[in-house]
């Protein structure tokens, strides 16, 4: 291993779902001290904290996190970046490592949303006294459910819509039949907040939040965290050789932002920072998508899953209909895509969701991922994306040693 | 006739509603919110252009759960006209996939929204469907 590259030596997560008797400190010292465990580590030997959490960084998680743990004086920064605040934190720690700070470093992420409801949108009370403008747009009103829609998946249901205007063949039965495969995943996933098999009939039945999404096409608002030390090939090549064996390495780190498009201040757009992500993702690692063995992407909507499939460059430009229809997505098939059921069934505590999908891409990587492994894993990756925007890309590729 | 009150600064009013954009004289990137320079050149002069009336629809959802306070169902969607993208409602249609589709042809219509304390009405905008 050469003494530049970047390896997680650890990496934990908790059950996501309900967890009413654990705070975010509870929730973070889990995943953390498994994390620590699990990379035969401790706080003692961690140069840098990155902590992630949209709700909490700003009350610094992570200080709080080592007042339980470890208050070791080194230190940390608290991130938040939408749903790629995970991902955020992850790079944080993997930078310090880059730039000579730390040899070792802890990065987590953690989020308490269980039964959250919609996270975005304003809620509207009666018009009164007299009308002024106000705001960036000079409005005179709340303008969200007047001027379209501020919620997530009203956006994110025009991003599957509009990618179903350029290239055809998406319908409302489609994007339930991605669900229907990411809930039949996490059928194998302890770990998911929901593990229960929904029939098509039962997802296309449920109750409609923005058309095509309906509320188990969406993603699962949950408690839960995960935890990952980050160490540099160098001083991996000091511990021992089971460490060396289990640590994955990180063929890719990638963090972007939308650059600007036409359309991209009307709607979202997801899809060119994906794409660059993915680019400077596969030039790192110096691999292609066909070398890839498992992906888990960012499925906060079943419309979304759709669009990465072609952003991700799993299929041809425009293919992703034809991708998905082939069963290339399932375990079973060609690319299996969320194997641990994806943020509609697994679940998206946000702050946790980037480390628990490298988490789950590791585990595969190590082959310990019990009845759901996917056979001679060796190369993964994993995707987030946050509104605003943000998105974040690793590839891992199973050790040598 | 009541005094009237764009619901944002731009939509116009009058005999011929529309939208205005601010758009870059370097680039031609348009925007409709208040500028502090250009997303895509960074340079800082703009000057107002109308937005066609007339469009398609790119993109829709018909959104059935909202924050309290918003009436659903609502069809939000983004429009293009003529090159320019907007975000607005659906309107004048039923909130039905069945009347509803991508790129069917639209055109901007204005609606009372409110009447504030002093008989203000505020006109918002939506796009209906153009006649078959």
């Amino acid at each position: 291993m050469a003494s530049d590259d970047l390896w997680v030596l650890g990496i934990s997560m908790t059950k996501f779902g309900k967890h009413p008797d654990k705070d975010m400190v509870d929730l973070a010292s889990e995943a953390v001290l498994g994390a620590l465990a699990d990379g035969g580590v401790t706080m003692a030997d961690m140069g840098v904290v990155a902590a992630g959490s949209l709700m909490a960084a700003s009350a610094g998680i992570g200080q709080q996190l080592q007042k339980q743990l470890g208050q070791t004086g080194v230190p940390v920064y608290n991130v938040a970046n939408a749903c790629a605040t995970g991902a955020t934190a992850l790079r944080v720690a993997m930078m310090a490592i880059k730039a000579g700070e730390a040899d070792m470093g802890l990065a987590f992420g953690v989020e308490k949303l269980a039964g959250a409801g919609l996270l975005t949108g304003g809620s509207r009370k009666d018009d009164s006294g007299t009308f002024t403008p106000s705001g960036r747009y000079g409005a005179v009103a709340p303008i969200d459910g007047r001027i379209g829609t501020e919620i997530m998946p009203g956006v994110f249901a025009q991003i599957g819509m509009e990618y179903g205007h350029r290239y055809g063949g998406t319908s409302f039965e489609l994007f339930a039949r991605i669900s229907e495969k990411n809930h039949m995943h996490s059928t194998l996933n302890p770990l998911a907040a929901y593990s229960k098999k929904m029939t098509l009939e039962e997802i296309m039945g449920d109750f409609m939040v923005a058309y095509p999404n309906t509320r188990p096409m969406c993603s699962a608002n949950c408690d839960g965290a995960a935890a990952a030390v980050v160490i540099s090939g160098a001083k991996l090549r000091t511990l021992s050789l089971e460490q060396q064996r289990r640590a994955v390495k990180v063929a890719a780190s990638v963090l972007t932002t939308d650059p600007w498009e036409e359309s991209c201040q009307i709607l979202p757009d997801v899809n060119t920072l994906t794409r660059n992500a993915a680019t400077t993702a596969y030039e790192q690692a110096g691999i292609g998508p066909s070398d890839l063995d498992l992906v888990e992407l960012h499925d906060c909507f079943a419309t979304a899953e759709l669009v990465h499939y072609d952003n991700l460059m799993l299929c041809e430009p425009g293919g992703a209909v034809d991708f998905f229809e082939s069963g290339a997505t399932w375990r079973d098939g060609a690319m299996p895509v969320n194997v641990s059921g994806g943020l509609e069934s697994k679940g998206h505590p946000i702050g946790a969701t980037g480390i628990a999908n490298v988490w789950e891409v590791a585990t595969h990587l190590r082959g310990e991922a019990g009845p759901r492994q996917i056979e001679g894993a060796r190369v993964g990756m994993t995707h987030v994306i946050g509104l605003g925007s943000a998105c974040g890309v690793h590839i891992l590729e199973k050790s040598a040693a | 006739m009541a005094k009237q009150i764009p619901l944002v600064d731009y939509l116009v009013l009058g005999d011929q509603p529309h939208l205005v954009a601010h758009q870059c004289t370097s680039c031609g990137a348009r925007f409709f919110d208040r500028r502090n320079a250009c997303a895509s050149c960074g340079l800082t002069d703009f000057a107002m252009v109308d937005i066609p009336t007339d469009g398609e629809v790119r993109a829709f959802t018909i959104v059935a759960f909202a924050a309290p306070g918003i009436p659903v169902p609502y069809v939000a969607a983004m429009v293009d006209c003529g090159g320019t993208s907007v975000r607005a409602n659906l309107i004048n249609v039923p909130a039905d996939p069945d009347h509803l589709s991508l790129g069917m042809s639209v055109r901007l219509a204005t609606e009372v929204i409110g009447t504030d304390d002093e008989g203000t009405e505020a006109i918002g905008f939506g796009f209906e469907p153009k006649e078959a």
